[in-house]
């Protein structure tokens, strides 16, 4: 115990040497939730529409005003000529055009049948499709209000269960948890491992009495600690300053974001003992974990939405199951007989990575 | 010879694959030598090092050191030898001190001993004035010293060098030397590879590697008298070039 004790020192002093990367270790979480939290929102807030009014009553005015006062549209110009459309687009100061034809007011009590027309620019299909629903509904709300005292053959009521204002951080807080995690635990483990290969001192530890399990344990320590403060950060400025609720058991929350780290550090170890340098190393983790954990982890792009093959490979992500297990924990207040599944294969890869890393650390440095 | 035997090895062999590293070695080191391993690069001086120290398996053959087995001992074994390999193995990022105390501390030696010992140690390097500086900042020739203080600081009866003054001027290296001889006349095993054919010449007894076996194993008098050869850079070229020439 004490020579692992005096190991854990010497791998502190290590870390707090370095101070530069100390500080981008401890200061990564704060940002990046602050980048996710209010930067980078997929939200839709004040696109620029233009409105290409061939009527001009009062219906038409009446909608209108209904989609610039919902806060989702800016109105940017107002036009008469069609041609006039495509510059707007062109120039990008509208995102949707919204045409409403002669007589609308009219046709739409004689006849029945008023047409609306809307037009968007789809270089950003995402955000054309979001424009497109929005606009519906907003229509359609508009539509029910004039009806109310017909008789209606369909209602549709839609509630957004677990997130009911859509906000993303909710997504981004279980997906940062995982790729800081992962960045801390096995990139940095594996490469303080592979540093104390290259300098040669590795050697100096091996030949030493002590266990193999020792030098490990004092490897990946302060990495764990490192991670679990960010960890910290993360869950309290999730809650504190962005309103993201934890509705399931604290215990069982933390508890899965322990084993995910435990799981991250093995691999870390693992990645150690088949580098030769800390280039390989950091490499193997940067490619071969962060992008996969950022791109098919569900974090992002949606796993229903890939095609099978891809399906098939980012089942190998162990990020993958973390994050769904996160977010039904955490936003849908599910219990652990709902997750086991999860826990299970993160816990089955970790046993894996360590299995296999202590095999291969056997053979030692040959 | 009645001297008393420390190290023995019988027929040891090391492939990596279809490479044959070591092919059937067999010596004996005795008690208080100071053993040289004499080759040039890549004719397993460090493979078969390796194996001693237990930082590499065997892949058949039988070694003993100390009267321990390193299938079956490596724990004992680790407590009482000490190893240096060629990249001095210090910590840059830590001073001088917290070298020494990171590397007593896993030989377990600490506390009040380890303070006197780190005391003395520092004096007779004297590196009173640099104990605070870190290592990256300290001259080779000093990192040097200080890597084989530390391998020697848990005094084991054995101690491993692995070209140990590689890259350092010859003054240095004849400094290091003195060490070396300090510590072989406490009684200390000395093994050290080398490829400086000076240094073979202050070995007791030497060892010439050339492709994985063993060409020759004498003192350097009677190496040299054997190969008609005025010195030891002779007796080398000798014994290692006829076999290469067959490649």
């Amino acid at each position: 115990m004490k020579q692992f004790l005096g190991f854990f020192r010497k791998e502190l002093i290590h870390i707090i040497r370095d101070v530069r990367s100390l500080l981008i270790l401890l200061l990564i979480p704060f940002l990046m939730m602050l980048i996710f939290g209010y930067a980078i929102n997929m939200d839709l807030k004040n696109a620029g529409i233009a409105v290409m009014d061939l009527s001009g009553d009062d219906m038409t005015h009446e909608i209108t005003d209904k989609l610039l006062s919902s806060g989702y549209f800016e109105l940017q110009d107002v036009i008469t000529d069609p041609g006039r459309a495509e510059e707007l687009f062109k120039a990008g100061k509208v995102k949707e055009i919204l045409v409403f034809e002669q007589d609308f007011a009219r046709k739409f009590h004689s006849e029945g049948i008023a047409k609306v027309q809307i037009l968007t620019d789809a270089s950003d299909p995402n955000n054309a499709n979001m424009l497109v629903n929005y606009t519906n509904g907003i229509i359609a709300n508009y539509l029910l209000q004039q009806q109310v005292s017909q008789f209606l053959p369909l209602q549709v009521q839609s509630s957004f269960r677990y997130n009911e204002n859509l906000e993303s951080v909710y997504m981004f807080v279980p997906g940062l948890i995982a790729l800081l995690v992962m960045l801390i635990s096995t990139m940095m483990t594996s490469i303080s491992i592979t540093r104390e290969k290259e300098s040669g001192t590795m050697e100096a530890i091996l030949v030493s009495p002590l266990k193999p399990w020792q030098i490990v344990l004092g490897k990946v320590a302060p990495y764990a600690f490192i991670a679990l403060s960010n960890l910290a950060v993360i869950l309290l400025m999730g809650t504190f300053v962005f309103g993201v609720p934890y509705r399931g058991s604290i215990a069982l929350l933390l508890g899965l974001c322990v084993l995910f780290i435990l799981m991250a550090l093995s691999l870390g170890i693992l990645i150690s003992t088949i580098s030769s340098n800390q280039l390989m190393a950091m490499m193997i983790s940067m490619v071969g974990l962060l992008l996969p954990t950022i791109l098919l982890s569900g974090y992002i792009f949606p796993i229903d939405n890939m095609p099978v093959w891809l399906q098939t490979i980012s089942s190998a992500f162990p990020a993958r199951y973390f994050i769904t297990a996160l977010k039904a924990v955490m936003l849908k207040g599910l219990r652990f007989m709902y997750i086991w599944k999860e826990i299970l294969v993160i816990f089955g890869m970790m046993m894996f990575f360590l299995i296999v890393s202590i095999k291969k650390f056997k053979i030692r440095l040959d | 010879m009645d001297r008393e035997r420390i190290i023995i090895v019988k027929n040891l062999v090391k492939k990596f694959g279809d490479f044959t590293a070591n092919d059937n070695l067999n010596f004996e080191v005795y008690k208080g030598e100071i053993f040289g391993f004499l080759g040039a690069n890549g004719a397993g001086k460090t493979t078969a090092m390796k194996i001693l120290c237990g930082l590499s398996k065997p892949t058949s053959g039988e070694v003993d050191i100390a009267g321990f087995d390193i299938y079956r001992d490596t724990d004992k074994i680790r407590h009482i030898i000490g190893y240096m390999s060629q990249r001095f193995s210090l910590y840059e990022d830590l001073t001088v001190y917290e070298n020494i105390r990171f590397f007593a501390g896993i030989y377990g030696i600490r506390g009040k001993e380890f303070r006197a010992k780190a005391e003395k140690l520092i004096a007779k390097l004297n590196m009173e004035d640099v104990a605070k500086t870190l290592v990256a900042s300290i001259p080779l020739g000093w990192k040097q010293k200080l890597a084989f203080s530390i391998a020697m600081f848990h005094e084991p009866p054995i101690v491993f060098l692995d070209e140990p003054t590689s890259g350092v001027d010859p003054r240095t290296r004849r400094q290091f030397w003195e060490m070396i001889y300090q510590a072989a006349e406490s009684g200390v095993t000395v093994f050290i590879t080398t490829h400086y054919m000076d240094e073979a010449e202050y070995c007791d007894r030497v060892s010439i590697m050339d492709q994985g076996r063993i060409a020759a194993l004498d003192t350097p008098k009677m190496l040299k008298e054997n190969a008609g050869a005025k010195n030891m850079n002779d007796v080398f070229l000798k014994l290692v070039r006829p076999q290469k020439a067959e490649l």
